[in-house]
């Protein structure tokens, strides 16, 4: 297979116009000892062959599952509507709208998502998306860090393992002191955090719901932090902000979450969405693109990119942050499905969330060697079982159920919790026979 | 056009939520909930699919123009590929699955496992990661890599070197690392000058970034020496995999000295740019440095591929998972589908297409480095700038005529940059179209400099005011 359009006549032409006789002329720069040592792959095929080789290997993939598995990426529904719109190849063919007259369709769609995000978090501002949410967070980290002129970071034990993981990897060479707190399934320690915030602390790095799923109220946190010129950040889950304290509401600086549960596909970890918004005291120093309002010469509003002195194409290794592609498209589709749900459906479907997570709490409750551990919740909560999760994760796959991520993964002595996940796409009657094949795994 | 918030009718729904096949659980305990909702549109399904709609219409993109960004590539994105992506069994899949067992997700991981390992083979590295999620992403990755390895020798280092012409990227993700960064400039030809190149390079050079074809265009015909030479001082060298799309078959950078590459799947393999993204940054490197890269690592072992997590030298993770695996699976698929040839003929064209255009515009245009290029050429509008048309008002009358700009001001070593790649999936119809714009533009800027700078007059918005963006930011719709 091949895209190139030319005919033999075309290519002799355009050799003819440019001076050379042969295509391999243009690469005489290349000397024969710099030549490819190899460059051996397979022949091109089909469509045909490669859908066949590609279907086969989905199928090898167990996606039929009944899943009650979260921990940060979540299955929720992804109406029609987001799949046909993004579909439309003058957006996902597009690239970053540098020329703005021809890009106001990309530009506007960011402004307005921009806007939801402002709306979900309650923050002055946001900007056109990260990668994900772990990147986000290290950005974020990175922007608290050159506003605050200090080196040490207070990471919280509910904040989830990966990103904890993340933000090791990129800091491992940079002057800063990481201070990480101890698992903590339910509400953050607070005596504990407040040993080590002082007069040096760049930022307090928490997150709500925790990893665990208990949802928690930070303004009492925040006040600490600001009172020694700390900053906080926080990472959300979107949809739970349909329903729990924003950070807004609780003087938070910098929030960051992961927006895959805003219309994104699983896809096995991604692409996925990084949000940010912050204080708007803080604008000039936020990573990456965003996008502003403005008039043209006629005083039409219209939409640019905006504050690039910040970016790595103006300012280089002065700039804010590396980033230059970023998740333009995938920001698009969760502007699309807050759109769709709008305020009133946004809200519904967290309620439905909770309804479904605390419904499920109480039918697991019931079942003896299984203990709920932590309140308050919104759809994922963490339950400590009589036997070794693993062992019971391995039997409830045999029923078709993934019930949940084993913390033993991740947290030694904790080898018997599970991480259980209620989205609105469960069924009360799943929900009755998972609770069931949950006894038999443990009891039989 | 107006806004979906300025669209929004109070009680108006989109999509309705189900009914609740559960008992109501009550509210979330008092101190822990929203206090105020969300101000989201409040908007019928229709009305979210007149306004998307209006708005894709408003964008240039490639299915409806020519899009010759310097340096971005954008070639045509098969139509295959991104069927291909939406298969259920793999869009489906949630991230943590093989966390619960391999078994489930034994296809996926056969996807990661064989792209490694065919753009190991296109690039000559010895091994792959696919975790970056861009470009840029791919830098740090590189770089935290380099560190790592300096590190473990007991060794660490202080200085990146870039040339003057490279992408801000690199200097930026050098910065982010944590190292200072040492820029060479440019010699007659374009390339890195060899001669300060050797007066700055030190054994505290952690690595020597390049760009090759550089963002001229323009391949450096020493790149052998600057790498032997960066190699005898300590330093690894980095090759920003941008312009990939220039030299497949011909030359791999793992065979001319280069220790760690990044690409660009959105580039060179055809994923789309997505309007500014996703896209994806692998990373490849030389065994030296394969035991230091991020986790976990698909290794297959008896026949079944699993997920290697404990390595000791692992720099840590990158990303949450393992990269971004729908981006991933279209490029796999655009790979299997070109083959060696169809990699080789997309090389070839792309150079093809290049020189063309810069064979028959160097009369109109000033051409700064007057050699043949590489899959882009790189023009200066320095004549017509003597008119008062500098290069964004060329840029600004093209979109008029129906094109995509090229990039402009870029490389910034070049005055009144213009920057055009046109990629191999363009035909010389249109390739003899955009230069017959450019000739005609040429002679506008002689004869009516100010029917130029007037442009663009056909699209949605005029000339946008970007001081005013810039000065008093109004980053979101705030009401009326």
């Amino acid at each position: 297979m091949s895209y190139v359009p030319h005919t033999r006549e075309e290519v002799k032409e355009m050799l003819k116009a440019i001076g050379v006789s042969s295509i391999e002329d243009l690469f005489a720069d290349i000397s024969e000892d710099l030549r490819a040592k190899s460059f051996s792959l397979p022949e091109g095929k089909s469509e045909f062959e490669v859908k066949e080789h590609l279907e086969r290997l989905s199928q090898k993939n167990n996606s039929f599952l009944i899943s009650f598995l979260g921990a940060g990426f979540y299955d929720h529904y992804i109406p029609a509507v987001v799949d046909a719109l993004v579909s439309r190849s003058e957006f996902y063919t597009a690239y970053t709208p540098y020329q703005a007259e021809c890009s106001q369709g990309i530009l506007q769609t960011i402004y307005e998502y921009q806007t939801a995000i402002c709306a979900l978090t309650d923050m002055d501002v946001a900007n056109a998306s990260l990668y994900d949410g772990g990147t986000a967070l290290f950005e974020a980290l990175m922007m608290a860090f050159r506003i605050t002129g200090r080196n040490k970071v207070i990471i919280d034990g509910g904040l989830n393992p990966l990103y904890q993981k993340m933000l090791f990897t990129y800091t491992a060479n940079l002057p800063l002191e990481i201070i990480k707190l101890p698992p903590q399934v339910g509400q953050v320690e607070r005596e504990t955090l407040y040993q080590h915030l002082d007069e040096k602390t760049v930022a307090v790095v928490l997150q709500n719901p925790n990893f665990f799923g208990t949802i928690d109220d930070y303004t009492d946190i925040v006040e600490q932090a600001h009172s020694v010129g700390a900053l906080v950040i926080v990472s959300v889950y979107p949809i739970a902000l349909g329903l729990i304290k924003t950070p807004g509401e609780m003087g938070v600086d910098i929030v960051t979450g992961e927006g895959q549960s805003l219309g994104l596909p699983l896809s096995f970890g991604g692409p996925y969405l990084g949000f940010l918004a912050c204080k708007k005291q803080f604008v000039r120093k936020m990573p990456g693109r965003v996008v502003g309002a403005t008039v043209d010469k006629e005083g039409k509003r219209g939409f640019v990119l905006t504050l690039q002195t910040r970016e790595q194409h103006i300012r280089r290794q002065k700039a804010t942050s590396n980033i230059c592609t970023n998740a333009a498209l995938c920001a698009l589709r969760a502007l699309i499905f807050l759109s769709v749900l709008g305020k009133t459906g946004f809200i519904e479907l967290a309620k439905l969330n909770y309804d479904k997570s605390e419904f499920a709490k109480t039918v697991l409750k019931k079942i003896p060697g299984v203990e709920v551990l932590n309140t308050p919740t919104f759809n994922e909560f963490t339950v400590r079982i009589s036997e070794d999760a693993n062992e019971v994760v391995r039997k409830m796959l045999t029923k078709r159920f993934v019930p949940g991520l084993p913390l033993g993964k991740f947290f030694k002595d904790m080898n018997n919790y599970l991480l259980i996940t209620v989205t609105e796409k469960r069924k009360k009657e799943e929900i009755l026979r998972f609770a069931e094949a949950l006894n038999d795994a443990i009891n039989l | 056009m107006q806004l979906i918030f300025e669209k929004s009718v109070e009680g108006k729904r989109g999509i309705k939520i189900p009914r609740s096949d559960v008992p109501e659980a009550g509210e979330i305990p008092k101190g822990y909930q929203r206090v105020k909702a969300p101000s989201l549109p409040e908007v019928s399904e229709l009305d979210v699919v007149r306004h998307f709609t209006r708005l894709s219409r408003l964008n240039f993109s490639i299915d409806a123009n020519f899009y010759p960004l310097g340096s971005c590539t954008m070639k045509y994105n098969p139509k295959f590929t991104e069927q291909i992506a939406g298969l259920s069994g793999f869009s489906g899949l949630h991230p943590f699955l093989p966390f619960l067992s391999e078994d489930l997700v034994q296809g996926a991981l056969e996807v990661i496992y064989e792209t490694e390992r065919l753009l190991g083979e296109i690039t000559g590295m010895d091994a792959f990661t696919l975790e970056p999620l861009a470009g840029a992403h791919g830098e740090l990755t590189g770089l935290l890599l380099i560190t790592a390895f300096h590190k473990y020798h007991g060794q660490p280092k202080r200085y990146v070197i870039v040339p003057d012409s490279s992408h801000g990227t690199n200097p930026a993700s050098a910065a982010i690392c944590g190292y200072e960064v040492i820029i060479i400039p440019s010699d007659k030809d374009g390339c890195m000058d060899f001669k300060k190149y050797k007066e700055r390079l030190n054994d505290e050079v952690a690595a020597v970034m390049l760009t090759c074809p550089n963002t001229l265009g323009l391949f450096n015909p020493h790149i052998k020496e600057i790498a032997d030479l960066a190699h005898k001082a300590g330093a690894l060298m980095y090759y920003d995999g941008a312009n990939l799309n220039a030299i497949m078959g011909k030359i791999r950078p793992g065979d001319v000295g280069f220790d760690v590459v990044h690409l660009n799947l959105h580039k060179t393999f055809a994923t789309p740019h997505g309007g500014g993204g996703p896209g994806a940054g692998p990373v490849g490197v030389k065994k030296e440095l394969a035991s230091f890269l991020p986790v976990p690592r698909v290794i297959k072992k008896d026949e079944k591929f699993v997920l290697e997590e404990n390595l000791p030298h692992s720099i840590g993770s990158i990303a949450p998972f393992y990269g971004n695996f729908g981006v991933i699976l279209k490029a796999y698929a655009y790979i299997l589908l070109l083959g060696k040839s169809g990699l080789i003929s997309v090389s070839e064209h792309a150079v093809l297409n290049a020189n063309y255009i810069r064979a028959r515009l160097k009369d109109y245009y000033h051409l700064p480095y007057d050699r043949i290029c590489m899959h882009e050429c790189v023009f200066s509008a320095v004549k017509q700038a003597k008119n008062g048309v500098h290069a964004i008002d060329i840029a600004k009358y093209l979109i008029d005529m129906g094109f995509h700009p090229p990039t402009m001001y870029f490389p910034t070593i070049v005055k009144e940059a213009l920057m055009i790649e046109p990629t191999e999936t363009e035909s010389k119809q249109t390739l003899d179209q955009f230069i017959e714009a450019m000739i005609e533009i040429a002679r506008l800027a002689e004869e009516n400099p100010q029917m130029i700078k007037d442009a663009p007059t056909t699209t949605p918005v005029k000339r946008l005011d970007e001081v005013k963006a810039a000065r008093n930011p109004d980053l979101r719709w705030k009401g009326e």
